[in-house]
Parts: structure tokens; C-alpha cells; sequence
């Protein structure tokens, strides 16, 4: 997306749906009790824990938490690098 | 414990009253003037009902129900055995099978033990069809002497981000209490706001909660005029706020009331949000 057209998508947010997707996160966090830092810091040991065992690009980890109902998932998706033969 | 039975049952009665706790989390989002409303709405339609104000040290419920001149004992003075509980009820001479067990002010939450809130419930249960506690805000012991004896719950929002967010917070510990799903009031809705996209709608509140509906309350300067007066907006006939919770009343009696429609596009905002095609 350019940064024209994220400018003009943020325009139209209204103040209500900001709200409500401001309230989306930080109830994620919330409910699970995970802080956005404690997220991080979850996200580095994982990403050391794994990488004793295989090799993985920590740039392209994505680490998230979503909502399943009321109950929060913790998603991660962490790709492997290709072992050099 | 007859005698709050109105005279026609002559303390011959099996009821068992509904233990309807009214909480929030944030505090100022309208709790007390639900329990009011809701109250005196239920009695109204011909219930029992006794309002209990649970926040001991910042009464309230007595002054918007209008009975703060009748006080002679409360809510503490029962407990600590000053008083029989009957002696503390105030009957609210307007509506019929309409009464209040109010706070103490001069004391603190700590005067009342969760479990004092289930023996005074469980010794008004027989004679009423519902009891409804007004909790205090927060979420320490006042707010858990008043869900103590709830069989249901409802939790009050405004449609604002941090009585939302509190309001989750509530759903959490009533969830860990296993207190059952409790219900949502959306409370001082701004519907031309709500058009404009600067309140958030019902539909975003439900979203994020997740739980269901008892009604939604529209901002209603006739509430402001009828706390000043001590009269409950239900009992006046032409204001949206009492027709909001009389509807509430209805459901939690189990009838099928439909929604106001509190978001139709209205006043200026809305009109040229119409015409722009972005009204939802
Ligand atoms: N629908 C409404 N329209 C207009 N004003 C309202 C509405 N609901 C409540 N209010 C006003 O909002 C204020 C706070 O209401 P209320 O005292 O019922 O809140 P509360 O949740 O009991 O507060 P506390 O947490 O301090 O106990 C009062 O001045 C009341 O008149
Ligand atoms: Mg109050």
C-alpha cells in the first residue's frame, strides 16, 4: 500500500471504529494477561528455544494474539531456513 | 418474614426471589440510576421488589429513588444486629411492592463480608419476587459483597473505551467466580454521535464483549430532571430513557421486547452521512 492510500484509508477511519479497534487490543492483552512487552520477550525466548534445534530468520517470525471467543490464542508462525546441503 | 407481601397474602407466600446484581467496573456509567429505574419498573408490573444499595460509604440509591428523608437504619445496622431487617426496608409509598435496604454513609465497605450480603438476601428471598443490588464501582470488596448473593448479573457500559474495557474486566472475574454469562446495558447512547461514526454503535460493544444484550439506554436529559426530583424516569410516561428501562424490565421478567432502534441516521450528521451513502 502506498503511502498515499494508507493516508487516505486512515482519513476515513471514524473515531468510533478507531475505538473499537483500539479496544480489540488492548482486551487481547487484557484477557490474557500479556503485556505487549511480555509478547516480545515470549517472542525472543521461543525464537532462541527453536533455533537451538533449527535454524529460523527471527525478521520473518510473526507472533500474535488473537481471539477466540472470549479466549485468546497465542499464533505464531515461524519460518525455517532451507539447511545449505 | 411476611408483611412486605402488600396485605393480600397474609405472609402466606412462595416466592423465591431473583438475585439481580448491577455493576460496571468504571464507576459514573449509571449503575445506581438502573437499579432505580429497573426497580421501580419491575414493581410497576406488579412485582416485589426490594432495590439494595450495596455501596456502603457513597449512598445514592436512596436519593435518586427519592426516600433519603425516610432512613432510620441501613444496610450495616442490620448486619452488625441494631436492627431487624425489616425495620431498615423503606417502602416507597408511590409504587406498590416497591422497597429499599440503603447503605450506611458513615461506614466503610469493610463493615459488610460477602457472606453477610448472602444471609440478608437469603432472609429476603421468601417475600419478594426480586431483589436488586446496586454495586459500587471498582472491583475490591464492595464489588464483591454485591455479586456475592447474585443469581444474575448485569453489567452497565457507556459506549466509551474504558467503561467497555472495564466492563470486560468484570465479565473476566464473574467468569473465574463461575457467576454464569451476565447481561449488558448500554447506557447514555448518543444516536446522532453514533450516526456521525463518533460513538461506538451497540453492534462494536457486543463485538468486543461478547455477551448478550438486556437493553440500551439513550443519553436522556430527562434523567438528569428526575434525579433532581427523586422520581424515577419510569414512572414518568414520555421520556426514552424510562421507556428503555421498562423494556429491560420486561426481558428480565423473560418477556420478547424488541430494541428501540437508538441508531437510525438522525439530525444534521446523520442526514448528510445518508446522503454521502456512509450510514451503516
Ligand atoms: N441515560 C442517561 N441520560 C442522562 N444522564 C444519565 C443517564 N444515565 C445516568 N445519567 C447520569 O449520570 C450520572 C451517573 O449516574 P449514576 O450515579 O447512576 O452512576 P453510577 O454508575 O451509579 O455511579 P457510581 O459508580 O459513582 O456509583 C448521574 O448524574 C446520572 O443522572
Ligand atoms: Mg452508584
Amino acid at each position: 500500500m502506498s503511502l498515499l492510500q494508507r493516508l487516505l484509508r486512515q482519513n476515513r477511519l471514524t473515531s468510533s471504529q478507531i475505538a473499537k479497534d483500539r479496544l480489540k487490543m488492548v482486551l487481547i492483552h487484557d484477557r490474557s494477561d500479556l503485556s505487549p512487552g511480555m509478547l516480545e520477550a515470549l517472542k525472543d525466548e521461543i525464537i532462541a528455544t527453536i533455533g537451538k534445534r533449527v535454524q529460523v530468520d527471527p525478521a520473518r517470525v510473526t507472533f500474535s494474539l488473537e481471539q477466540d471467543g472470549r479466549t485468546s490464542r497465542l499464533v505464531a508462525d515461524i519460518p525455517l531456513i532451507p539447511k545449505m546441503r | 418474614m411476611q408483611g412486605f407481601t402488600g396485605g393480600d397474602s397474609q405472609g402466606f407466600c412462595h416466592m423465591s426471589a431473583r438475585v439481580i446484581t448491577i455493576t460496571s467496573g468504571k464507576g459514573g456509567v449509571g449503575k445506581t440510576t438502573a437499579t432505580a429505574n429497573i426497580a421501580a419498573a419491575l414493581a410497576q408490573l406488579g412485582n416485589q421488589v426490594v432495590a439494595i444499595d450495596a455501596d456502603v460509604g457513597l449512598r445514592n440509591l436512596d436519593l435518586v429513588m427519592g426516600l433519603e428523608n425516610r432512613i432510620v437504619y441501613d444496610l450495616v445496622d442490620v448486619i452488625e444486629g441494631r436492627c431487624r431487617l425489616r425495620q431498615a426496608m423503606i417502602r416507597d409509598k408511590r409504587t406498590d411492592g416497591l422497597y429499599l435496604l440503603p447503605a450506611a454513609q458513615t461506614r466503610d465497605k469493610t463493615a459488610v463480608s460477602p457472606s453477610d450480603m448472602v444471609l440478608v438476601c437469603d432472609e429476603l428471598r421468601p417475600s419478594f419476587d426480586y431483589i436488586l443490588i446496586d454495586s459500587p464501582a471498582g472491583i475490591e470488596r464492595g464489588f464483591r459483597n454485591a455479586i456475592a448473593p447474585a443469581d444474575e448479573v448485569i453489567i452497565v457500559s457507556n459506549a466509551e473505551v474504558s467503561s467497555v474495557r472495564d466492563a470486560d474486566r468484570i465479565i473476566g472475574l464473574l467468569q473465574a467466580d463461575e457467576k454464569g454469562a451476565p447481561r449488558l446495558i448500554v447506557n447514555r447512547i448518543k444516536p446522532d454521535m453514533v450516526a456521525a461514526g463518533d460513538m461506538l454503535a451497540i453492534g462494536d460493544v457486543l463485538d468486543v464483549l461478547m455477551i448478550e444484550l438486556i437493553g440500551t439506554v439513550p443519553e436522556d436529559d430527562q434523567v438528569i430532571v428526575s434525579t433532581n426530583r427523586g422520581f424515577p424516569v419510569v414512572l414518568e410516561n414520555h421520556s426514552l430513557a424510562g421507556e428503555a428501562f421498562r423494556n429491560i424490565a420486561r426481558r428480565i421478567r423473560g418477556e420478547e421486547v424488541p430494541f428501540l432502534s437508538l441508531q437510525q441516521n438522525r439530525g444534521l450528521r446523520g442526514w448528510l452521512k445518508k446522503l454521502r451513502g456512509g450510514g451503516k
